[in-house]
């Protein structure tokens, strides 16, 4: 089977929002390329999918979904596959991907992305949904590292030989979120910039950077929540121009989904992104 | 053996405040870490109190954001969404609206849940291709059958429902009794159109494939039947006219 590999500017872009429409149609700025949630484009038509096709004569578009479910036990829903389906043909996405984690349970949707141990048991689920995704679109897909907050004493393998054995398995390629990565660093008390360090950065197809918030965990330990709802915090842009010198440039994506800011904001954001990625002047 | 948590076990404890952090969830140092699971348990329910608020901005505003938070609490607990796409999230809110006893004293409110939903599915509906509205003026127009744009609903209310949501999202005060409303998209904005009650017999009648003419005759007397056809016609309401070729 054709398999459609994916195809990003390597500038930066943003997560699109309806209310900054008509100022991305009127001054990108310096983004290149739009991400949108596949979720909100599933109706059968109207402003969304209006508005989409018009962005998607503008722009490359990266279809990132929140709601597949790729990390359920059981199988994948396969009416929201089709639906996946229909989006991925009637847009012909620059890239699609989706994340490690699951939120659908006995027909409930449960809107968050929730975690999974890593055992050889759920690497072949994951694996088996991942493969049925690709043939099914046609395409390969990238798979988003989760941001977590907990662990689970049965997991067996660390996150990254988990995902490491998923790109091998499967042939898909990574999204490697600097944020979670961050997050997760912290939570779990691991080193951010030695994940990176392991990390197979050569599958790497897009980079995400958003906000976090900051709590405390059951012993008054710091417990970052991956939130989307401020500017990326200072150590992720460290951690972001660590992970770009050593994996080279990436498209590279600004998610800010709560509390949403004005495109001008939002443009600062996307500014300092692109400078990262700018060659530094001799 | 070390614990195995089940997805079943972890989303019914996600969900249930009252029951325990399943055992195997640990933080970095091996030991239980219910604080750490509660990150779930908010962002689950945090996330959907927002798509509720979202989609029913004029139940929130009529009852009050305490209210609404605790009244969408219940039911998102009750009625977890059933598919990802949140944009058909609480069309049973309604229903369980009328079930609500503490709601009681706000008889309308489940009417007024049933209009945002209403407008919110047209919102996404399928594009289509209104009739030329010069359709309308053939002398045989009466005879005809219509077929609607699947942007078109409607709905009876025993109140001034269409009022009750302007007021509640800061417009003026109701005045008026029952309405039947019709829900057009002209454009891609959907819009409520108030009509005497009883004008929903129309539409179910034309939906029913009976001649514009004999539909109409199933309305009430009160209908400004220009009103109701300019609705149609500005509202893309028609698809098709057809005519019997007999």
């Amino acid at each position: 089977m054709m398999r459609r590999i994916n195809s990003l500017p390597k500038g930066v872009g943003v997560g699109y929002k309806p209310q900054h429409f008509s100022d991305i149609l009127n001054d990108p700025a310096p983004v290149t390329w739009l991400e949108i949630h596949a979720e909100n484009y599933m109706g059968a038509g109207g402003r969304p999918l209006a508005q989409l096709r018009a962005l998607s004569d503008k722009f490359p578009i990266s279809v990132h979904g929140v709601g597949l479910s790729i990390g359920s036990e059981g199988r994948l829903d396969p009416d929201h596959l089709a639906r996946l389906k229909h989006l991925n043909t009637w847009l012909e996405p620059a890239s699609f991907s989706e994340h490690l984690a699951w939120s659908t349970h006995d027909m409930g949707f449960y809107n968050d992305l929730l975690p999974l141990p890593y055992t050889e048991t759920t690497l072949k689920t994951v694996c088996d949904h991942i493969d049925e995704v690709q043939d099914s679109l046609g395409r390969q897909m990238l798979l988003e590292n989760p941001s977590s907050y907990l662990a689970f004493s049965e997991s067996s393998m660390d996150e990254i030989s988990f995902l490491r054995e998923v790109t091998t398995r499967t042939g898909c390629g990574l999204l490697l979120d600097v944020n979670n990565v961050f997050v997760s660093a912290t939570n779990l008390q691991m080193d951010a910039r030695a994940y990176i360090d392991a990390f197979p950065l050569d599958k790497v197809g897009e980079i995400h950077l958003g906000g976090h918030d900051e709590d405390e965990d059951d012993h008054g330990a710091p417990l970052l929540i991956d939130s989307h709802g401020r500017e990326v915090a200072d150590p992720v842009w460290t951690l972001y121009a660590h992970t770009i010198e050593k994996g080279g440039v990436k498209p590279t994506l600004i998610e800010w989904d709560t509390d949403v800011p004005d495109w001008s904001v939002l443009v600062d954001e996307a500014k300092r992104a692109v400078a990262h990625l700018s060659p530094v002047p001799a | 053996m070390k614990p195995q948590v089940s997805q079943s076990a972890f989303i019914q404890a996600a969900m249930n405040p009252d029951l325990e952090t399943p055992r195997g969830i640990v933080g970095p140092d091996g030991m239980p870490a219910p604080k750490r699971f509660s990150v779930y348990r908010n962002n689950i329910i945090v996330s959907l109190k927002e798509a509720m608020n979202d989609g029913f901005p004029a139940v929130a505003s009529l009852v009050g954001e305490p209210f609404f938070a605790a009244m969408s609490d219940i039911y998102i607990r009750q009625n977890p969404p059933k598919s990802p796409i949140l944009a058909l999230f609480g069309a049973d809110f309604p229903e369980f609206i009328t079930k609500f006893e503490p709601a009681a004293s706000l008889p309308y409110l489940a009417d007024v849940a049933r209009l945002e939903f209403a407008l919110r599915l047209a919102y996404h509906c399928a594009d289509t291709t209104p009739v030329d509205p010069q359709a309308f003026a053939n002398a045989n127009v009466f005879s005809a059958t219509l077929s609607f744009a699947p942007t078109v609903s409607a709905l009876r209310s025993d109140y001034p429902v269409t009022q009750i949501r302007v007021a509640a999202l800061g417009g003026p005060q109701p005045t008026g009794g029952a309405e039947d409303v019709l829900i057009t998209r002209p454009d891609l904005d959907p819009i409520a159109t108030a009509f005497p009650n009883g004008t929903v017999a129309i539409i179910d009648a034309l939906q029913a494939g009976l001649p514009f003419g004999e539909a109409i005759e199933a309305g009430p007397d009160a209908l400004d039947l220009p009103a109701f056809i300019g609705t149609l016609i500005s509202g893309g309401a028609i698809t098709k006219l057809e005519y019997d070729n007999v």
